[in-house]
C-alpha cells in the first residue's frame, strides 16, 4: 500500500526530460499517467529511486494531422482520445478501444504513450498500434529515433526502448475513408485486462476484403499481429469458411498465460472468438 | 380563543414517521458530507502506526526472525514477535470456536501472509518501510490445501500445538488434522428411508471459499493510559461488548477499565465479528508504549488473512417417491477451516445452523454430519451475510432439489411446491431439530410465479432449446428458482451463546423532560440504518416522532450489553428489546396519565401519541406531556423519570423465507452470461422501513450474484493464495450488476413483539442458489446435472466444452 | 528522501505543505489536511472510494502523489456543499433515493457523480452505470445510486423525475 521513497522531478520541456532521463541512473522511471506504475510502486514491485513526471511537458500533448499520418502526443490521455473529434473521424478504432480500457477515473489519467510503451501484455493499445501499423517517435539526448510498433515489443516489459529514451509521439497512417474497424474485448468485468481481445482494421471493395490487419491483446508475452489470419481473408468475402481459416490462424500463434481468466485452451479459443466477432463487426462497418 | 383542532389519528401517525414508513435515513446527513467517523479517521495525540511483516510461505518452520534492520529505521519504536507476546501470555489467543490461534507466528507459520512481526512506528510510511526490512529464515514444510486429503494417513501435520489432543472443543478428534464431528438427526431412520427409496440422488455440492470484503477493511486504534490503567479501543467491531469481555479475559485488565467503541463502520458482512491479531498487537503495543497505536489492514491483507467464508463441501442426498414426495435427506459436510478454527459461531454450534438444510421442505427424516478439518489456509470461517452456515446449506438443498426434480422429470417449481411445509403445519418441527415460527410458502411462490409469468418463461425456454438444437442460436436460456427458508435472530439462551455469554440483546430508552428520547442498543449497525429504524420502532410504540429520537450504538460504556449485529439478529433480538423497553415506558406513562386525569388505568385507551379516557377523547395526555410530568408530578410511591432497559432473551429463532426467480442467457461459445431478469420476493414478517429493506435486498442480491458468478479465494498446491486483491476478486461494478426487482409477502413471527424476522441476509442466502440453478437449468436439456460454482465465463465455457457443444 | 513543498487549492482554499514525494494524495488529504471524507478501500486502484476531482477530472487520489497535484484545484466531498452549508443536489439526492448504506463509498461516488453530470447532463441509465464503473459499492447493489444520480440530473436540468417501473 505504501510506495518506497524516490526523488521527484517535473521538467516542463522535453529536452529537459530527456536530459534528466539520460543523466540519472537506470533506476529512474518516467511518470506519465501513473496508473500502471504507481500501483506497482504501492505493491513495491517497482522501486525506482527517481520519478520524472512528464505532466508539465506540453510538447507531448496534442492530436493533429501531419502528412497523411495522425500524430498523437504520448501524454494524450485515454479520456482525450475518446473526446477527440479528429480521432473519431480519422482513426475511430482508437476511441472504441479506449472506451474499453479500465474505468472513467483511470482514463482521465492514463496516457496513450504509457499504455503503448509499458510493455505490459495486458495493455490494449499495443495491439491497436500494431494493427494500425503505427510508428513510435522516440526522443533522447542524442535526438530522435523512429521504431515501428510492429517491431517495438520484445517480451513482458521488454521493448525496443533504450535507456534514456522517451516515447514522444505516435504516428498512425490514417486508414482510408470507409474502412471497417472493430476492437472486440472479452473481459471478466470493467477494469479487468482482456481474457482475449482482437483488433481488426480492414477495407472492402466490391464485397471483397481488400486489406486487413488483425492484432491480438493479452494472449502472448507481447501484442500479436495475426498476419496469416489476415492474409487468409484477402480477396474474398467474409463468410463462414474464411472466418474459420482466420480463426485457426489466429489460434495458432497465441500462447496465453493460464490465470484467473481461464486456462490456456480457453484463452486460445477466446482469441479465436474475438477475432471472428471483430471481423464481423468491422466488415459490417466498412463501406464497399 | 378557539382550541386548535386535533389532527386525525392518521395525520398524527404519519408525523411520527414510525413503523412501516420509508423514513429517510438519519445517517445520510453526515455520510453524504464525508463526515462519517470511521476508525482510520481517528487521530489521537502521539498516535503510532502498526504494520505486519507476513509469511511468504504457507507452511514452514521459522528458524530465525531478524528484526534488527527494522528496529534501526528512524521512527520505529518497537518490533514485536511471538517471543515478546509470550511475556504477556498473548502469543496465542482463544477463538470463538473453542480453538486457539497464533497472534504472531510461534515457531512455524501455517498459511501464506500469516502475521510474523508487528512493527510500531511514528507514521504508517515508516512502519511499511520497516516491515519490509524484517528478515525471516524459513524451513519449508509440506503444504496441505486439499481438505479431502486432510485426514489421509500421510497428510502433513499442521497443528503441532494440539497434536496429542484427541479431544477437541466439540468432542473427539479422529485425526491430527481433524477438528470436530458434529451430527444431528436420526441416522437409523434416515438410512432406512434411503434403503427403500424409489428414487435417490447423491451429489457433492461445494460452496467455494470467498471473503465478505466490506469496502472498509478491519482496523483499530488502541489507546492505553499508563496513568489510569484504562484501555480505550476503537475498532471495526460488529460486536463491541464481546470484544471488551474477550480483551478482559485474555489481558487480565479489569473489564471496567476497558472502553471499546465502534464508531461508524464501512460494512461488516461478518468480517468484523471476531478478534484478529492486528487488534491484539495494537493493544499490546499501546500498553507497552503508553501511546495510542493504530492498525489498518490493506485490502490484500484483508482478503488473505482476516478470515474467510464458506469452503463447505456438502455431499447431499435426497430420497423420494417416484411421484415426487421427498422421504429423506442425508448430508455430510467436509468443512475446511484453514489453519485455526476461528469460526464465528455460537459456541454449541461448530457447524453453525447448518441443520436448516431441510429448508422449506417437509422431510420426514433427515441426518446431517459435519467434519471440520485444518488446512494451510487463512483461519475461520465467518458468516458472510449468512447467519452461521445458512448460505452454504441453502445452496445445497436448493441445488439438490433441482437435481432431484430433473431426475424425476418434474418442473423445479412443481417439485418444490409438492414438498413445501404447509401453512397449517406451523410452528413446524423440522427433522433436524428447529421449530420454524411461521411461514406461508404457497402464497409466496404463487405471487412469484405470477409476477414473472413463470410458465410462459418455460414455454419460451422450450422454444429456444429447439432453436439451439437446430443450430439457429448459440445462446441457451436458464430459469433459476430458489425458495429458501433461513434461520436468524440468534438466539435463545438455552442453545445460543458466544464464549458463554447468552445471545440476548438489549435496549435502553430514556425520555427527557422535554419529550425527546435517547435510545441506546447493544446492536451495532455497519450500514443497516439502525439510527433510522430503531427510532421508528420507538416512535410507533410510544408516540413520539422519530425525528425526536436519538439512537446510539457502539460505545460499550453507555450502551447496554449486546451481542452485536450479524446473522440478521438485530431486528429479531435488539428490535424486540426495543419494543419491550418501550412498552415498559408506555406502561409507566399510562399510570402517570391515569393519575393526572384522575381515572383508573383501565379507563384509558392509547391513540397514536396519547392516552385518552375511553368515551371522553377530549381528556388526554400526550406522551410528550407525560414525559414532563414524569419529572415533577408522578403518583405517590412512584420513582420520577421515564426510562426503561430491556434485555431480551428470544424464545426462538426467526425464519424469514423467500421466492427468487431469475432468467439468464448464456453464450456457450464464450461462457459469458447475461442476467435478463431477477425477481426476489422476501418475507421478513413485519416491515419496519420498506426503503431500507429494499436497499438491504439489493445489496445482498449483488453479493450473491458475485459469489455465484465468479468470486473465489483459491490456493495453488504450494499454498499461494490466489485472487486476494481487486485485480481478481470478483466485485461487480454498476455495469455487471443486474437490475433487481423486489417484492414481498408478510407473515409475522408469532413470538416476536412486533412480528419482525430480519431480512439483511436473506438475499445472499436465496440469490446464490437462484443464480446457480439458472446456470444449471440452462444446460439441463443437453444432459448436464450439476455444474459447480463459481459460474465465471471460463468454467461455464468448460461445462459447454465437456458437453461437446464446441465441436 | 528530502521533502518537497507542494501548494494547491483544496475545496477553494489555498494549502501548502512539505511532503515526501512518495506521499499519496489520499494520505495528504486525510492526514495533513484532515479531510477524511475520501476513503481507502483497496490497494490496486480499483475501488474508487478515494475519488476526488482535480482540475475538472475524476481522479483516484490513491494513485497519484500529492506532488503531482501541485498548482491544481482539488475538490473533495467536503467541498460539495455550498459555503452557507446548503447541500449539493447530489448529496440530497443520495439521501432521497437511499443511495447509501454504510457510507464508505459515498464520498467518492458523489464526487464522481458530480463530474459525470458535468460530462453528460442527461445520462441514460446505461451511461450512468458506465459512468460510475470506477466506484465499487458493497452495500447498495448500485440500483438506488443510479436512481439518485438520475434524480439529481432532473433537479439540475429542471425537469420532472419519473421513477422507472420495476
Amino acid at each position: 500500500m505504501i510506495p518506497g521513497s524516490f526523488e521527484y522531478h517535473r521538467p516542463s520541456k522535453l529536452s529537459d526530460a530527456v536530459a534528466l532521463l539520460g543523466s540519472l541512473d537506470n533506476d529512474a522511471r518516467l511518470l506519465a499517467g501513473g496508473h500502471s506504475l504507481i500501483p506497482m510502486m504501492k505493491l513495491r514491485l517497482a522501486q525506482p529511486s527517481h520519478l520524472i513526471d512528464l505532466a508539465a511537458v506540453t510538447e507531448l500533448k496534442g492530436v493533429a494531422h501531419d502528412d497523411g499520418d495522425v500524430v498523437i502526443g504520448a501524454m494524450t490521455t485515454q479520456h482525450e482520445v475518446i473526446g477527440s473529434e479528429l480521432l473519431a473521424t480519422s482513426v475511430p478504432i482508437l476511441r472504441e478501444a479506449a472506451m474499453l480500457i479500465a474505468d472513467p477515473q483511470v482514463r482521465y489519467m492514463g496516457t496513450l504513450g504509457g499504455n503503448a510503451a509499458n510493455g505490459d501484455p495486458g495493455n490494449d493499445m499495443p495491439a491497436l498500434m500494431v494493427t494500425l501499423g503505427a510508428t513510435y517517435v522516440l526522443r533522447s539526448a542524442s535526438g530522435e529515433r523512429r521504431v515501428a510498433a510492429r517491431e517495438f515489443y520484445l517480451g513482458i516489459y521488454e521493448t525496443s526502448l533504450r535507456p534514456g529514451e522517451i516515447l514522444a509521439t505516435i504516428r498512425i497512417p490514417a486508414p482510408p475513408k470507409g474502412h471497417g474497424y472493430a476492437y472486440e474485448k472479452l473481459k471478466r468485468k470493467i477494469g479487468d485486462y482482456a481474457t482475449a481481445a482482437a483488433a481488426v482494421v480492414l477495407t472492402v471493395s466490391d464485397g471483397k476484403i481488400a486489406s486487413c490487419a488483425i492484432g491480438l491483446t493479452n494472449v502472448s508475452d507481447r501484442p500479436l499481429l495475426a498476419k496469416d489470419a489476415a492474409a487468409a481473408l484477402i480477396g474474398g468475402a467474409l463468410d463462414k469458411a474464411s472466418v474459420a481459416k482466420a480463426v485457426a490462424a489466429a489460434e495458432a500463434i497465441v500462447s496465453p498465460a493460464e490465470d484467473g481468466r481461464g486456462s490456456v485452451e480457453y484463452r486460445t479459443k477466446m482469441a479465436g472468438v474475438m477475432t471472428a466477432r471483430a471481423l464481423a463487426r468491422a466488415f459490417a462497418r466498412a463501406s464497399v | 380563543m378557539n382550541a386548535p383542532t386535533t389532527p386525525t389519528s392518521l395525520e398524527r401517525a404519519e408525523k411520527l414517521q414510525g413503523m412501516g414508513c420509508k423514513r429517510k435515513r438519519v445517517e445520510d446527513v453526515r455520510f453524504t458530507q464525508g463526515r462519517g467517523n470511521y476508525v482510520d479517521d481517528i487521530k489521537l495525540p502521539g498516535m503510532l502506526h502498526g504494520d505486519f511483516h507476513r509469511s511468504s510461505h504457507a507452511h514452514a518452520r521459522i528458524l530465525k526472525i531478524d528484526t534488527s534492520k527494522a528496529k534501526a529505521v528512524p521512527g520505529v519504536l518497537a518490533v514485536l514477535t511471538a517471543e515478546d507476546l509470550k511475556g504477556v501470555n498473548l502469543a496465542w489467543m482463544p477463538t470463538l470456536a473453542g480453538d486457539v490461534q497464533m497472534v504472531l507466528a510461534d515457531g512455524k507459520v501455517l498459511f501464506q501472509n500469516q502475521e510474523i512481526a508487528f512493527v510500531v512506528a511514528t507514521d504508517r510510511y515508516i512502519a511499511a518501510d520497516a516491515a519490509d526490512l524484517v528478515e525471516v529464515e524459513y524451513e519449508s514444510l509440506p503444504v496441505l490445501v486439499d481438505p479431502f486429503k486432510a485426514m489421509d494417513a500421510d497428510a502433513p501435520l499442521l497443528r503441532e500445538d494440539i497434536k496429542d489432543k484427541t479431544d477437541g472443543a466439540h468432542g473427539p478428534r479422529k485425526h491430527y488434522n481433524h477438528i470436530f464431528n458434529w451430527q444431528i438427526g436420526d441416522r437409523d431412520l434416515t438410512d432406512a428411508a434411503f434403503l427403500k427409496a424409489e428414487v435417490s440422488t447423491k451429489d457433492l455440492l461445494s460452496y467455494q471459499r470467498v471473503h465478505p470484503c466490506p469496502l472498509e477493511t478491519c482496523q483499530t486504534v488502541c489507546s492505553f493510559s499508563k496513568i489510569t490503567g484504562e484501555l480505550t479501543i476503537y475498532g471495526t467491531f460488529q460486536a463491541p461488548h464481546v470484544i471488551r469481555t474477550v480483551v478482559a479475559l485474555i489481558s487480565g485488565l479489569p473489564e471496567q477499565k476497558i472502553h471499546v467503541i465502534s464508531p461508524d463502520i464501512g460494512g461488516g458482512f461478518g468480517n468484523k465479528v471476531g478478534a484478529y491479531p492486528g487488534y491484539i498487537c495494537a493493544a499490546v503495543a499501546s500498553i507497552v508504549t503508553g501511546l495510542p497505536v493504530k492498525w489498518v489492514e490493506d485490502r490484500i491483507e484483508n482478503l488473505s488473512t482476516t478470515s474467510f467464508a464458506r469452503d463447505y463441501h456438502m455431499t447431499t442426498e435426497i430420497a423420494a417417491t417416484r411421484d415426487g414426495r421427498v422421504t429423506g435427506l442425508r448430508v455430510h459436510i467436509l468443512a475446511d477451516h484453514g489453519a485455526f478454527d476461528a469460526c464465528a459461531d455460537p459456541s454449541k454450534w461448530p457447524a453453525g445452523f447448518s441443520n436448516i438444510v431441510t429448508g422449506s421442505y417437509d422431510f420426514p427424516v433427515a441426518h446431517l454430519s459435519v467434519d471440520g478439518v485444518y488446512t494451510n489456509k487463512a483461519p475461520g470461517g465467518v458468516a458472510y451475510r449468512c447467519s452461521f452456515r445458512v448460505t452454504e446449506v441453502a445452496y445445497a438443498i436448493e441445488r439438490a432439489m433441482d437435481i432431484m426434480a430433473q431426475k424425476l422429470d418434474m418442473d423445479p417449481v412443481d417439485f418444490r411446491v409438492k414438498n413445501f411445509i404447509k401453512r397449517e403445519q406451523f410452528p413446524y418441527q423440522s427433522a433436524l431439530g428447529w421449530e420454524y415460527d411461521s411461514g406461508d410458502y404457497h402464497t409466496a411462490m404463487q405471487k412469484a410465479l405470477e409476477a414473472t409469468d413463470y410458465w410462459k418463461l418455460r414455454e419460451e425456454q422450450k422454444a429456444r432449446q429447439e432453436a439451439f438444437k437446430r443450430g439457429e442460436t448459440r445462446e441457451i436460456m436458464g430459469i433459476g428458482v430458489s425458495f429458501f427458508t433461513e434461520i436468524v435472530g440468534a438466539g435463545p439462551s438455552k442453545n445460543c451463546d458466544i464464549l458463554g455469554i447468552a445471545m440476548f440483546d438489549s435496549a435502553e430508552i430514556r425520555i427527557h423532560p422535554t419529550g425527546r428520547v435517547l435510545g441506546r442498543m447493544g446492536s451495532k449497525s455497519q450500514g443497516q440504518g439502525h439510527e433510522t429504524t430503531w427510532a421508528q420502532i420507538i416512535a410507533t410504540e410510544i408516540g413520539i416522532p422519530a425525528d425526536d429520537i436519538a439512537i446510539e450504538e457502539g460505545n460499550t460504556d453507555t450502551a447496554p450489553y449486546g451481542l452485536g449485529t450479524y446473522g440478521s439478529r438485530s431486528t429479531p433480538v435488539a428490535g424486540a428489546a426495543i419494543a419491550m423497553a418501550a412498552r415498559k415506558i408506555k406502561a409507566k406513562a399510562q399510570m402517570i396519565a391515569a393519575f393526572m386525569l384522575e381515572v383508573h388505568e383501565g379507563d384509558l385507551e392509547w391513540d397514536v401519541d396519547r392516552f385518552r379516557v375511553k368515551g371522553n377523547p377530549e381528556a388526554f395526555k400526550t406522551m410528550s406531556q407525560l414525559a414532563w410530568a414524569a419529572y415533577n408530578k408522578v403518583p405517590p410511591g412512584m420513582e420520577p423519570g421515564l426510562e426503561a432497559v430491556s434485555y431480551y432473551d428470544p424464545p426462538n429463532m426467526t425464519f424469514p423465507f423467500g421466492a427468487y426467480i431469475s432468467v439468464m442467457d448464456i453464450d456457450v461459445d464464450t461462457g459469458v452470461h447475461k442476467v435478463r431478469r431477477f425477481y426476489a420476493l422476501d418475507d421478513c414478517g413485519a416491515r419496519i422501513n420498506p426503503m431500507i429493506i429494499e436497499g438491504q435486498v439489493h445489496g445482498g442480491l449483488t453479493e450473491g450474484y458475485a459469489i455465484s458468478m465468479g468470486q473465489e479465494i483459491a490456493y495453488d498446491e504450494m499454498g499461494n493464495v490466489q485472487g486476494a486483491s481487486f485485480m481478481d476478486y470478483f466485485l461487480p461494478t454498476a455495469v455487471e450488476t443486474p437490475h433487481w426487482e423486489t417484492d414481498y409477502t408478510v407473515t409475522p413471527s408469532p413470538h416476536h413483539p412486533i412480528g419482525a424476522k430480519g431480512v439483511g441476509e436473506s438475499p445472499n442466502v436465496g440469490s446464490v442458489p437462484c443464480f446457480a440453478n439458472a446456470v444449471n437449468d440452462a444446460f439441463k436439456f443437453l444432459g448436464s446435472t450439476h455444474i459447480a460454482m463459481p459460474h465465471d465465463a471460463y468454467r461455464t465455457w468448460l461445462a459447454a466444452e465437456k458437453l461437446g457443444l464446441h465441436s | 528522501m528530502s521533502k518537497i513543498n507542494v501548494a494547491m487549492t483544496v475545496n477553494g482554499k489555498a494549502v501548502s505543505a512539505e511532503v515526501e514525494p512518495r506521499t499519496l494524495l489520499i494520505h495528504y488529504l486525510r492526514e495533513n489536511l484532515s479531510l477524511t471524507g475520501p476513503h481507502i478501500g483497496c490497494d490496486t486502484s480499483h475501488c474508487g472510494a478515494c475519488t476526488v476531482d482535480i482540475d475538472g477530472k475524476s481522479v483516484k487520489s490513491c494513485t497519484i502523489f500529492a506532488v503531482q497535484a501541485a498548482g491544481a484545484e482539488v475538490l473533495t466531498i467536503e467541498g460539495m456543499a455550498g459555503a452557507d452549508g446548503k447541500l449539493h443536489v447530489l448529496q440530497e439526492a443520495f439521501r432521497e433515493m437511499h443511495g447509501l448504506q454504510c457510507g464508505y463509498c459515498t464520498p467518492g461516488m458523489i464526487v464522481r457523480a458530480h463530474r459525470l453530470l458535468q460530462e453528460n447532463p442527461s445520462p441514460t441509465e446505461a451511461e450512468i452505470r458506465l459512468g460510475i464503473s470506477g466506484n465499487l459499492c458493497r452495500c447498495t447493489g448500485y440500483q438506488n445510486i443510479v436512481k439518485a444520480i438520475q434524480y439529481a440530473a432532473t433537479k439540475i436540468n429542471g425537469v420532472e423525475f419519473k421513477e422507472a417501473a420495476e
